[in-house]
Formats: structure tokens, sequence, C-alpha cells
């Protein structure tokens, strides 16, 4: 287990933001395809998020795990809840369900992004 | 039921997930190979997997919880040996 520091660091940081990606790498630079590809996705849905590199600090990349319950990175949090990670994220945005999740939330996203996904990768 | 991969890992996955899930369908894909030189691919080409499994375990599940339940199932296999599963967990019959 790590330390209720980290506990309490993690539990602040997706508080403190709307939308928080925890990955590997950045927003910029991502180092895992599953990392990347929530990455893109937010980016085409036009989404701000806060990005928290797991490889850059251990007791993070330990303690998020924890804290969801969650094996492994990325893991998408919105207004403080877990969402899932990178096939959940991926089945949601064909789903629609991610719109309703921003819609509900009253986070902003560009509609049309979403859609553009959508039409692109049609479901079998 | 398809043809499942080869090799010790990719064994023990299906043996804890069939005990635990009793699963309907079962289908798992190496996808190690399309990882070589990435940080997680250890050399042993069974590092990355994608799984679909159907059970009736997931009934009145939402995705969340039934991904948790796939990765109780696999318990301490995804620290030691695998470093991704991709999961699609669906009901009997769901497609």
């Amino acid at each position: 287990m790590t330390d209720t520091d980290t506990q309490t660091q993690i539990k602040q940081t997706i508080e403190g933001s709307d939308v928080v990606l925890y990955m590997k790498g950045s927003q910029l630079m991502p180092q895992c395809g599953f990392s990347n590809q929530v990455v893109n996705i937010l980016r085409i849905l036009g989404v701000q998020f806060t990005d928290v590199d797991v490889l850059s600090d251990p007791n993070v990349r330990q303690g998020i795990k924890e804290f969801s319950e969650w094996p492994t990175i990325p893991q998408l949090y919105v207004k403080g809840e877990f969402v899932g990670g990178c096939d959940i994220i991926t089945e949601m945005t064909l789903s629609g369900e991610i719109d309703q999740l921003f819609e509900k939330h009253g986070i902003t996203f560009d509609k049309a992004g979403a859609d553009k996904i959508r039409a692109e990768n049609p479901r079998s | 039921m398809t043809d499942l991969p080869r090799g010790p890992v990719a064994a023990e996955l299906v043996r804890r997930l069939e005990s635990e899930l009793e699963p309907t369908r079962l289908e798992l894909r190496n996808d190690s190979d399309q990882h070589a030189g990435h940080a997680g691919h250890d050399g042993s080409g069974e590092s990355h997997f994608a799984v679909t499994i159907a059970s009736g375990a997931f009934e009145g599940l939402n995705r969340v919880q039934r991904q948790r339940l796939v990765f109780r199932a696999v318990g301490d296999l995804m620290d030691r040996k695998v470093h991704a599963l991709q999961i699609r967990a669906i009901l009997p019959g769901e497609d």
C-alpha cells in the first residue's frame, strides 16, 4: 500500500479539475498506445483536461491503482469520479455515452468531433 | 470456442477466467508482438492480451464493475506477468 499522503494527493488532484487523465507520458507526448488513444479522443472532443504522468512518480503510479481498484493505466476521472480506462472510454465514445456524461456534468466538448469519430468508426 | 493462444501465461489467464467467471464465450488474443520494443514488453511474448468474455456474472453490472470482476479473476497475473489486458466483457448472447 502507498502512504496516505499519496492517496490524499490523488484525491486533491482529481477533485481539482473537472477532467483528469492519469496516463503514461504527457498529453503532448504520450508514452503508451493506450494513453495515446484516450488523449486523441479527448483532443478530438476538444475537452480540456489535466494530465498526470504516472511514469514521473512511482508512488502515484501505484497509488492510483489502489485508489480506483483498477490495475491499469490510463484512467479517466470526471468530476472526481473514475470513468474507466482505454477500452471503456473508447466504447463510450462510439456509443455516445461519453457525450451524455459530459453534458450531465456541464463539461464543454465538441459534439461534431464526437460525431466525426463515430462516423469514421462504424460499429459492427 | 475459437483457438486460444499457447503459452503458460495465456493458459493461466484462461484457467482463472474459466474458473472464476464460467464464461459462455471466451476469446483471448495475444497482442504482445505489436508492442515489441515498448516499455511493457518484457521479451516473454506474453505481455499484452485482449479478451472477449461473455458471462452471466456480468448481469446488472456497468462497464467498470464488469472489468473489475475480470481483473479480480486475473488477480496477481496483472502485476507480475501481464502488462496490458484489453477487455470486452459482455452478457451471454450480447454482441
